[in-house]
């Protein structure tokens, strides 16, 4: 009794460095004759996250396929990824990949960050998620017209709710005016665009019907619309999505808008061509894999790969569109 | 009964050796990593979560129930007995249960938490299982004005931390209210005081400045005194027994009640959490003392660890009502718990109770005997925690800066977090130094910035228009009860001195 009196603090300790050690040195077997003995993953977000879970999901398909000898995923939270994005950007070691996405595309900008995805390698876009324009059941608006045309005619009466301000919500709803004919100029006076911190919290302002649309990712609000208490008035990507097989996308309502909040990875800016290829190579052997495919089944997203000088360009026109959105918006100059 | 019968269901599936034996496993573990200051119970949760992955659901939903007590009851632990509060909703337990604990009533101070943890928590999962639906509904009307009228409720109970000097609690509660300024606004996506450090830009962490405050600004003042010879402590009393004296317990059970009372409402609405429930059941023991148990308050009442402590369990309780009929995360561990359904291929949201009633009552049958082996564990443990504080001082001192180092690097990984603690623990020892009360500062920093958001984003729908913000019948009826209840204060106060 007497080492299990003193000891229950000790046993503390060593549980959470054991606990600790798990998220962060996750090493796996030992050496393969894969092209790349170590990888380090780093996620710019908190564990649990869609960041997290796509790194941990690449994490053991790509040490399971033995596509590399090992991989190790770090957690480097803060700032809308732009934290994460810092370190990569800095990173000496070649074998290093960041996940990211459309939300880092809109984070840099409006945290003003010295880091930039300019000063990555780009890699591959792997998975995306369609997002969905909704309004509460009890709502007077049928069809995204309808909606539109209202905030045409009185401004800023219409509240749009969604994630956070300068995020892909936010963004979608600039483009959404802008397409619907508002000149550019006029769109910082005619969005009220009320920021919660995820789509979660804002689902309990429009459930409550305090606000009179929402935008947010696919599955924060599919269930709500599946079981009638929200109204989906449109989808954002190419093609309509199975879990709303009755909401037509913008671009068939008639608006020249294609959006998806999607995910990829990048490597330090430094390596050089062989490097690149090799992690190039590693990605689009994991994202072909039969074990990925059943992952993006097992979690419901989309496959977008998207590699080479394909990504590159789509890549650089997704942050220039951005760019140009968030300026009309009025949250950068 | 529907729901009564679909509960007794739900027991005959959890009530087995097997799950049982994994309840337990998953209180005790839940209350080991929760001890540890600076870890919280999402903490806890996320880095207990993929112990739970490996096995099949019914099992991991008991491991993951007793997880969630088990840390909460874990804060509650370091919070009394180390003044190092894991989260923001630990604090009040922590002013006045580390002061019962240096008096020699630890032992009654964990007692009293873990049994009105037990009664709070029972009474409120009751609660969920026949009242989830209606209150769901209701919670789910209020609008942004209502929160805001919430928070003005909450920011005057911040009146019952002040302490004995006014300006001085005023002064500290302003520099929560800058501390809590710093970081993204919400609203716009801009940065305010962050010096360009991408560090901050996220705000500073409501638990490093908690820890940093209340362990190291205290490891630091203790260490400053060590010369001037040893300090006194009190030795705890040997025996069961005399953990809660007959007074104990007449003190203790209206508290435990009145927590459960106020936690479980405030924790269901979609509005701060566990934290609010328990700012405000602190100042309602604390205006419902007599005279003379008023001056107990801040030296260690034993109702001001009796009634956060039942808020908040019964606040946790609260929470998964929109969780599990509307699939509406309230909390940051909330928002942890929808990850873990999502992982056993449970989807949160209005469907849930229809499509997976099974493994939701299961889920709800694991809380009640979650609750009840939290108590199973912890009361015969009382003692063996209380046996902390008689560890040398220095050592003990040592151990809770190291602790609390290790809790703020583990938050986000990064060593500015460590420095930050450094500065707010320096900080910390110079208020106490001068008789600053650091409550008021971690207060103003909670609430500041969720009233300022609920405020901007109530303007920001109605254009401007103030009157906006008593339009709806719950706001309007708050700011009432609040005008009513400083007159009646008022109005007592200016009798009292009539008769005097």
């Amino acid at each position: 009794m007497r080492i299990m009196r003193t000891g229950a603090a000790p046993v503390g300790i060593v549980l959470a460095l054991a606990l600790a050690g798990c998220s962060s040195l996750e090493a796996g077997g030992g050496g393969s004759d894969a092209a790349i003995d170590e990888l380090s993953i780093v996620v710019p977000a908190g564990p649990g996250g869609g960041w997290d879970q796509t790194g941990r999901a690449m994490q053991a398909n790509l040490q399971d396929e033995g596509l590399v000898g090992s991989a190790t995923v770090t957690n480097v939270d803060g700032a809308g990824g732009t934290v994460g994005l810092a370190n990569i950007a800095n990173a000496s070691d070649p074998n290093t990949l960041l996940v990211m996405g459309l939300v880092m595309v809109g984070a840099v900008e409006t945290n003003q960050s010295q880091a930039r995805i300019e000063h990555t390698t780009p890699i591959a876009r792997l998975t995306e998620e369609q997002e969905v324009i909704v309004v509460p059941a009890e709502s007077p608006y049928e069809t995204i017209d309808d909606l539109l045309a209202d905030i045409e005619k009185n401004g800023k009466d219409v509240s749009i709710t969604g994630g956070s301000a300068g995020g892909t919500d936010h963004i979608l709803a600039g483009m959404l005016l802008k397409a619907a004919g508002m000149p550019p100029s006029n769109i910082g006076n005619k969005l009220n665009y009320i920021a919660y911190s995820g789509g979660g919290e804002s689902l309990a302002a429009l459930l409550g019907n305090n606000v009179n649309a929402g935008i947010s990712g696919i599955s924060e609000y599919a269930e709500q619309v599946q079981a009638g208490e929200l109204r989906a008035l449109a989808v954002s990507g190419e093609e309509r999505v199975d879990a709303l097989p009755d909401t037509p996308t913008l671009t068939e309502a008639g608006y020249d808008v294609v959006l998806t909040n999607w995910r990829g990875v990048v490597a330090p800016g430094s390596i050089d061509d062989e490097e690149r290829e090799a992690l190039t190579t590693a990605v689009t052997k994991l994202a072909e894999s039969d074990a990925w495919q059943a992952t993006l089944e097992e979690k419901d997203w989309d496959d977008a790969f998207l590699a080479g000088e394909e990504f590159d360009t789509y890549l650089d026109g997704n942050i220039a569109e951005s760019l140009t959105v968030l300026k009309d918006i009025g949250l950068i100059r | 009964m529907d729901n009564f019968s679909a509960l007794l269901d739900g027991f005959s599936t959890v009530l087995h050796p097997t799950y049982l034996l994994w309840a337990l496993f998953g209180v005790f573990i839940g209350t080991a990593v929760g001890v540890l200051p600076g870890i919280g119970p999402a903490m806890t949760i996320a880095l207990l979560l993929p112990l739970t992955y490996s096995l099949e659901p019914t099992a991991a939903i008991i491991v993951f129930a007793g997880i969630y007590y088990g840390g909460m009851y874990g804060g509650s632990t370091t919070s009394i007995l180390l003044n190092t509060p894991g989260e923001s909703a630990s604090i009040v337990t922590a002013i006045e249960g580390n002061k019962m604990a240096r008096a020699g009533r630890g032992a009654a101070a964990l007692a009293t938490a873990a049994i009105g943890s037990f009664v709070a928590g029972t009474l409120a999962t009751v609660a969920l299982t026949f009242l989830a639906p209606v209150i769901a509904r209701w919670a789910v009307q209020l609008g942004e004005p209502d929160y805001f009228a919430l928070m003005v409720v909450a920011f005057i109970t911040v009146g019952a931390l002040l302490g004995s000097s006014v300006p001085r609690g005023l002064a500290a509660l302003s520099l929560g209210l800058f501390l809590g300024l710093v970081g993204t606004d919400t609203l716009t996506g801009q940065q305010r005081f962050t010096f360009g450090v991408p560090n901050l830009a996220d705000g500073i962490d409501v638990v490093i400045v908690a820890v940093g405050l209340f362990a190291v600004g205290e490891a630091l003042y203790v260490g400053s005194r060590m010369r001037h010879g040893p300090i006194k402590v009190i030795p705890i009393e040997k025996g069961w027994r005399s953990w809660m004296k007959p007074d104990d317990w007449r003190r203790s059970w209206k508290p435990w009640l009145r927590g459960a009372a106020i936690g479980f409402p405030v924790g269901t609405i979609p509005a701060g959490g566990a934290d609010v429930a328990t700012f405000l059941s602190y100042a309602s023991e604390r205006r419902l003392a007599g005279k003379e148990r008023r001056k107990q308050f801040g030296k260690g009442a034993i109702e001001g660890v009796a009634g956060p402590e039942a808020a908040n369990n019964a606040a946790s309780a609260g929470v998964l009502v929109p969780l599990l009929t509307l699939g509406l995360p309230t909390t940051a561990t909330a928002a942890i718990i929808i990850v873990a359904f999502q992982s056993y291929g449970i989807q949160p949201g209005p469907l849930l109770l229809q499509n997976e009633s099974t493994l939701v009552w299961a889920l709800i049958a694991s809380l009640y005997i979650g609750n009840v082996m939290l108590v199973v564990l912890n009361l015969p443990l009382v003692g063996m925690w209380v046996r902390v504080l008689r560890i040398p001082r220095h050592y003990l001192y040592a151990g809770i800066i190291l602790f609390g180092a290790l809790g703020s690097y583990a938050l986000n990984f990064s060593p500015v977090d460590v420095l930050l603690l450094v500065l707010i623990g320096l900080a910390g020892f110079f208020m106490r130094r001068y008789g600053y009360p650091v409550a008021p500062l971690v207060v103003g920093m909670i609430l500041g910035p969720m009233a300022e958001d609920r405020l901007r984003r109530s303007l920001a729908i109605s254009q401007g228009d103030l009157s906006y913000l008593v339009s709806s019948p719950f706001a309007a009826s708050a700011y009432v009860a609040i005008v009513v209840l400083l007159a009646l204060g008022i109005w007592l106060k200016r009798r009292e001195r009539a008769q005097a």
